[in-house]
């Protein structure tokens, strides 16, 4: 708890532009790669938006942890100028590597850029960045949203393609990898069954007070709707409490199918509220400093790396919840 | 024509001038665009003994801001302002779910009441500090109140080891989605507090004190106004309003978020106070003027949201909303209004100018009419002598 409580504190302290670890101390020696050996990281999270993440940036720290990196990691609260800036920091104190989780697609090149030309290899991990030059960057470890979205898409079809359906899509923030990608998959998956329509696709920025903001809303102005697709599990939380509000059962009157399967939204669909999940895995942090050692060390390193994923219907909940981490 | 008659009588009730007939024809120009687009918005039905439909949501979801409003325009009325309203909220929320998730009893009454008592009091002692800040160590506000703006959501963190913490506890449950004759808690507990407040500064001396505190600091305490009291007070009082607000939110989807849990709600509430009618320059202000603004805020985005906007262009109609609004009030655009629909109505009818010639004189204060007569401008400009004389 204490160790969490300082790790925390470290991450605020960076977030604020703090340059933690600054001259003198033991840390800056191990700062150029080389000496002792020891790797340094900059990791810079999206923020803690979501169980999901709070759960990727658990297992980031664990296992650099296990695996002896040295990690600065910094909170972007969501914002990409503070990933910028704690990017420029990172640099400015020379890390071995430096890996984050881009807010948004665009506008990275300049910030790239820079990290290139100080030498430092830049891991991209869960979210993709949209730019020309795939140089900039070694590698990106990742879910492929796109994918998953198929996934969700593919059950509809089996499940609700027999009657007319009519579905809320809750879109996660706008112009995110996932937002766009979950969005992009599932409308793929869906072309050609007549019987299902997107009524309604509205952000809920990912998070549980937006989904069930949007979800009040849509249930006012589409009374038809009869499914919902939320890209995450947190703003299917916040549908649920907004369909019950509605005087509507989640999972029976109105079907949900979530990405994610965090413990709170698996434990919802073991209780019968949401009827399908996609997961995204966000345990990447071993992969992660596999991936951190062999840029370091020079190695090539394949441009993408897909992390495990797997789906769960209410039964396959029932079982995977007891031994479920995050 | 039998109306025409009537119209200037029409007029002297309504008073042109003010900012908050503005916010009001702005709410109402809203709704009845929801009418005609959104048809069903008004549909509110009765739904497990409570009432359910997009008004009802409008009225809850911009309580949490409202809440925050009322605090924040007696602070502004002062000359202040407080930037750290989201980051006491998002502290309150931290606080109070940490107390529960941590206990042995989340679901005991016992432990609600201490989860919100040691949020409320937290949020109290965050107010005491940006009071002191500005009160007595003489801070400007903005600088003062920012600080703990950004540091805040830090703390807030701290509190919940950056985790979203989610928790059950039937108290916590009622607070954000529970009812009182059919409306939802959170509207009830907004309407209390506004109204307390309304009494206590509206039906007593203490909203002109706070008035003559932003209008002349000075000049208050020289007429013997405790300036630095009532300073220090709005501010302790506008963050126990982001304290509650901050139980509600957090309640409202059962789960503290230290980063996210009402970012950005400063500047709605502040907004809502300017819609309002409340200058920012201080000195007088309308609470009803903020609950319309706060209103206009949220209906704003639930108009969005049901209409289905994309999100990319959701800020920018609130924008041009918003800036119709300010354009509405401001008194150059209206005194050019008003001469251009004077100009048109001499030529269709020429026996309407006199009544109107009229109407100019209960309508106070254009611009060009304060610039002539200084008598009919010096009410506005400046604390009545009758209102000095209440605080002596």
């Amino acid at each position: 708890m204490f160790r969490k409580t300082l790790v925390t504190a470290m991450a605020v302290a960076v977030a604020f532009g703090a340059t933690a670890c600054g001259g003198g101390d033991d840390s800056s020696a191990s700062g150029g790669s080389g000496g002792d050996g020891t790797i340094t990281m900059g990791f810079s999270q999206v923020g803690a938006e979501s169980g999901w993440r709070t759960a990727n940036t658990a297992s980031i720290q664990q296992s650099a942890e296990d695996a002896g990196i040295e990690l600065q990691f910094s909170d972007a609260q969501g914002e990409q100028e503070n990933q910028i800036s704690a990017i420029r920091s990172f640099i400015q104190q020379r890390v071995d590597v430096i890996a984050f989780s881009p807010v948004v697609e665009t506008g990275w090149d300049s910030v790239l850029l820079e990290a290139q030309r100080a030498g430092i290899p830049v891991i991209l991990t869960d979210r993709a960045v949209d730019s020309e030059d795939d140089s900039l960057y070694e590698t990106f470890l990742g879910s492929d949203f796109v994918e998953e979205g198929k996934k969700a898409g593919e059950w509809a079809v089996e499940n609700w393609g027999s009657q007319p359906t009519f579905v809320a899509e809750l879109q996660g923030t706008t112009g995110a990898a996932p937002a766009i990608d979950r969005q992009q998959g599932f409308a793929d998956a869906i072309e050609g069954t007549d019987n299902i329509e997107v009524v309604a696709s509205q952000s809920g920025d990912f998070t549980r007070a937006g989904g069930r903001e949007v979800m009040e809303a849509m249930l006012n102005s589409n009374p038809e709707i009869n499914a919902v697709y939320a890209h995450n599990d947190d703003m299917a939380l916040g549908a649920i409490e907004a369909i019950e509000a509605a005087g509507k059962t989640p999972g029976v009157d109105i079907q949900i199918i979530s990405v994610d399967a965090v413990r709170d939204g698996m434990q919802a669909l073991a209780d019968g509220q949401i009827n399908f999940i996609v997961e995204c895995n966000p345990l990447l942090g071993d992969q992660l400093m596999e991936l951190a050692e062999q840029v370091v060390a020079g190695e090539e390193v394949p441009k993408r790396v897909v992390t495990e994923e797997t789906t769960f219907t209410q039964e396959q909940a029932v079982e995977a919840l007891p031994d479920r981490q995050y | 024509m039998p109306e025409t008659p009537t119209t200037p009588r029409a007029r002297r009730m309504v008073d042109l001038s003010s900012p908050v007939v503005w916010a009001a024809a702005a709410l109402l120009a809203l709704l009845l665009f929801n009418a005609v687009v959104n048809p069903g918005f008004f549909a509110v039905r009765i739904q497990d003994g409570h009432l359910f439909g997009s008004p009802v949501d409008v009225l809850k979801n911009a309580a949490p801001t409202l809440l925050i409003a009322v605090g924040m325009t007696l602070v502004i009325a002062t000359r202040g302002i407080d930037l750290s309203v989201g980051a006491v909220l998002a502290i309150s929320g931290a606080v109070s779910f940490t107390i529960i998730d941590g206990s042995s009893d989340p679901s005991s009454p016992a432990t609600a009441a201490i989860a919100i008592g040691t949020a409320l009091a937290v949020g109290l002692v965050l107010g005491v500090w940006n009071g002191f800040l500005v009160s007595v160590v003489g801070i400007q506000p903005i600088i003062a109140t920012l600080v703990l703006m950004t540091a805040g959501r830090g703390l807030a963190m701290l509190v919940t080891d950056g985790q979203i913490i989610t928790a059950e506890s039937p108290a916590f449950t009622w607070l954000g989605r529970g009812y009182v004759l059919g409306l939802p808690a959170q509207v009830v507990l907004t309407l209390l507090v506004l109204l307390v407040v309304a009494a206590l500064t509206r039906r007593t001396a203490l909203g002109t004190l706070i008035e003559a505190v932003g209008t002349n600091p000075e000049a208050a305490r020289l007429a013997g106004v405790r300036s630095r009291s009532i300073t220090w007070t709005v501010y302790v009082f506008v963050a126990f309003t982001a304290a509650v607000a901050g139980l509600m939110t957090n309640a409202n989807v059962s789960a503290a978020d230290a980063n996210r849990a009402g970012l950005f709600i400063e500047l709605d509430a502040i907004l809502a106070v300017v819609i309002g009618g409340t200058s920012l320059a201080g000195g007088r202000y309308s609470l009803t003027g903020t609950v319309l603004g706060a209103l206009i805020l949220q209906a704003l985005t639930t108009t969005t949201l049901t209409m289905g906007v994309p999100d990319e262009y959701v800020r920018l109609f609130k924008a041009v909303v918003i800036i119709a609004v300010f354009l509405l009030q401001a008194p150059r655009i209206r005194a050019a209004l008003g001469r251009r629909r004077r100009g048109a109505r001499g030529v269709t009818s020429p026996d309407v100018p006199p009544t109107d010639a009229a109407a100019d004189d209960v309508r106070p204060l254009t611009p060009a009419q304060a610039a002539n007569s200084p008598t009919t401008a010096m009410p506005d400009a400046a604390p009545s002598p009758t209102d000095q004389g209440v605080l002596r």
